[in-house]
């Protein structure tokens, strides 16, 4: 026990020499969920829309108002006819236009139709989706406000409600899964690192010629990535909370013991990559390729699986961090108990059984 | 008094697949013998060292190093021998002092203990003002000499030394093997593979290893009469002729890194 204490200590002198992994290890979890949380974004506030307007009259004007008077849009230039559209995108500024037809007001009580069209810079296709939805809303709004004194046969009043997050706020999408990304970079990064660095430089063949089982040696080299993952892992919730308002609705012990299974989990993977890597640097590859990649695309944290082509969603599977997700959200936002996500936090105890498995047969064979 | 032998080996082979790196070689070590192991590169000397220090199962044949089976008492073997490797392997971020008390922790000594040797240690290799300094800053004939100091803290009955004086300078070669002749006083067996030929000449004893097999095994005087040479330098190219082409490149020292 002693000999561990003093190889724990040596492992910490190791970590706060070294300023690179000092950042990656507190600098980079705050900025990361700082960045997501501020600056990335799926909701669309005041974007800049131009009116395009050929009747100017009572209802173009009431439709525009309140289009201007949301917070979702800012009429950045009234056009005067449709050659000038082409010329208002181009310079980039807008992002939309509003195109309202010839005698929109006579239509409507004549006809008892008349059209609008919407027309988006689609560069970005997911904010000219919700423009197009939020400008529809508008205008349904402002039919059934206009209809009320008008006798119809029958109507259609969707309620909606949005349940676990009601005023959509994507923050509360990113914070698990940077929460998830962090955890997983950490661990299986830093440890694989600083793993294939004694290996380098020599000092793990010094290490199995010590009485010191090779056992002992892997524990002693991931209990304190443990450590200070737990730390960040609270950091990150803290900060989520305090900051962000994020709720935590689910038992607080469970989300930690969770947290902490995932982190062994990611540090079993470290593990792993380290029997493979030789160098540092091959390390850091594996890990950011192999799992970074995986993590952001097919785990769940930005993409949603199920519109996923169906191999990829076979493929989504056998990611840890998919299954962390679905508990961390679980916990978090619907304040879900074990009953509810005993299913994953099994699947990531057996995957956490299979890489410890797999990476002491193979470091079995690299002794041979 | 009977002599004691504090390695033997006999008939040990390794194979990696079709490849013998190591074919059935056998030696006796006695106590307090500084014993070189010699050969060029890729004739098998550090695979065979790595089956004596217990990092490495022999294929066939037998050994007993410090009087332990290399089979079933790996544990026993680490526990009794020092050893130093050919890339230099103490912690660069971490200073003189920090080092040796790792290095005497994890061999288990006791603090008291840790802490008679660190300034035992960093007072006879006059390192009193820089004993809090990081080791990456200090010249790599200190950091060898340290290493060397450091592979010995726990009292081994043998050091295994891997090519050791690599890279540094004639004058810090000397110093080093006076400290290795120190140590070989004390009754400590030095077990040292080299490419300096003047170094064989240091040695009790040594054998040379081509393509796998032990070729040669006695005193330097001996072999210098055998072959009726002048320096173990003719000694070592009269039998370590260019390594024939038919073999893979870089057999032996390379594969059982990986």
């Amino acid at each position: 026990m002693k000999r561990f204490i003093g190889f724990i200590k040596k492992e910490f002198y190791h970590i706060f020499r070294d300023r690179r992994s000092l950042f990656i290890l507190f600098g980079m979890p705050i900025a990361q969920i700082l960045l997501f949380g501020f600056a990335i974004t799926n909701e669309i506030n005041n974007v800049d829309i131009a009116i395009l307007d050929h009747s100017k009259d009572a209802s173009t004007e009431e439709i525009i108002n309140k289009i201007s008077a949301s917070k979702y849009f800012t009429i950045k230039q009234m056009i005067a006819n449709e050659a000038e559209i082409e010329p208002a995108f181009k310079k980039g500024k807008i992002k939309a236009v509003l195109n309202f037809e010839k005698d929109f007001s006579k239509n409507i009580i004549k006809e008892r139709k008349a059209t609008i069209q919407i027309i988006t810079d689609a560069t970005d296709p997911n904010t000219a989706n919700s423009i197009t939805n939020y400008v529809n809303s508008i205008l349904q709004n402002y039919q059934q406000s206009e209809n009320k004194s008008i006798q119809i046969d029958y109507q259609i009043i969707p309620q909606t409600r949005m349940v676990y997050n009601t005023e959509l706020k994507s923050v509360f999408m990113f914070v698990p899964g940077v929460m998830t990304i962090i955890l997983m970079l950490v661990s299986a990064m830093m440890t694989s690192i600083s793993i294939t660095r004694e290996k380098e430089l020599g000092t793990m063949e010094i290490l199995l010629v010590s009485p010191l089982k090779p056992f002992q040696v892997i524990i002693g080299k991931v209990v304190p990535y443990i450590f200070l993952s737990v730390i960040n892992a609270i950091v990150i919730v803290v900060l989520s909370i305090f900051i962000f308002k994020m709720p935590v609705q689910g038992s607080l012990l469970l989300l930690g013991l969770e947290s902490v299974l995932f982190i062994i989990t990611s540090l079993a993977l470290g593990i792993l990559i380290s029997t493979i890597a030789e160098t540092q640097q091959a390390a850091m590859m594996i890990s950011l390729m192999g799992l970074m990649l995986p993590v952001i695309l097919l785990s769940g944290f930005i993409f949603p699986i199920s519109s996923m082509p169906v191999p990829l969603q076979i493929i989504s599977n056998i990611i840890p961090a998919k299954w962390f997700i679905i508990i961390i959200k679980g916990i978090m936002l619907k304040g879900v108990g074990m009953a509810f996500i005993w299913k994953e936090t099994l699947i990531l105890i057996g995957m956490t059984l299979f890489f410890i498995g797999l990476s002491v047969k193979k470091y079995k064979i690299r002794l041979e | 008094m009977k002599e004691e032998n504090v390695i033997e080996v006999n008939q040990l082979t390794k194979t990696f697949g079709d490849f013998t790196a190591v074919n059935a070689i056998s030696f006796e070590v006695k106590k307090g013998e500084i014993f070189g192991f010699l050969g060029a590169n890729g004739a098998g000397k550090t695979t065979a060292m790595k089956m004596l220090i217990g990092i490495s199962k022999p294929s066939s044949g037998t050994a007993k190093v410090a009087g332990f089976d290399v089979y079933s008492q790996t544990e026993s073997i680490k526990r009794n021998i020092g050893y130093m490797s050919q890339k230099f392997a103490l912690y660069d971020d971490l200073t003189v002092k920090e080092n040796i008390t790792f290095f005497g922790g994890i061999y288990g000594l006791s603090r008291k203990k840790i802490k008679e040797k660190r300034e035992e240690l960093v007072s006879e290799l006059g390192l009193e003002n820089i004993s809090n300094k990081l080791v990456g800053s200090l010249p790599l004939g200190w950091k060898q000499k340290l290493s060397f100091s450091v592979s010995l803290l726990h009292e081994p009955k043998i050091v295994f030394l891997d090519e050791p004086t690599g890279g540094v300078d004639p004058i810090t070669r000397r110093q080093f093997w006076e400290m290795i002749y120190k140590a070989a006083n004390q009754g400590t067996t030095i077990f040292v593979t080299t490419h300096y030929m003047d170094e064989a000449e240091y040695c009790d004893k040594v054998s040379i290893m081509v393509e796998g097999k032990i070729e040669a095994l006695d005193t330097p005087k001996k072999l210098k009469e055998q072959f009726r040479v002048d320096s173990m330098n003719d000694v070592f190219l009269k039998l370590a002729r260019i390594p024939s082409p038919t073999l893979p490149k870089g057999n032996g020292e390379n594969i059982d890194r990986n």
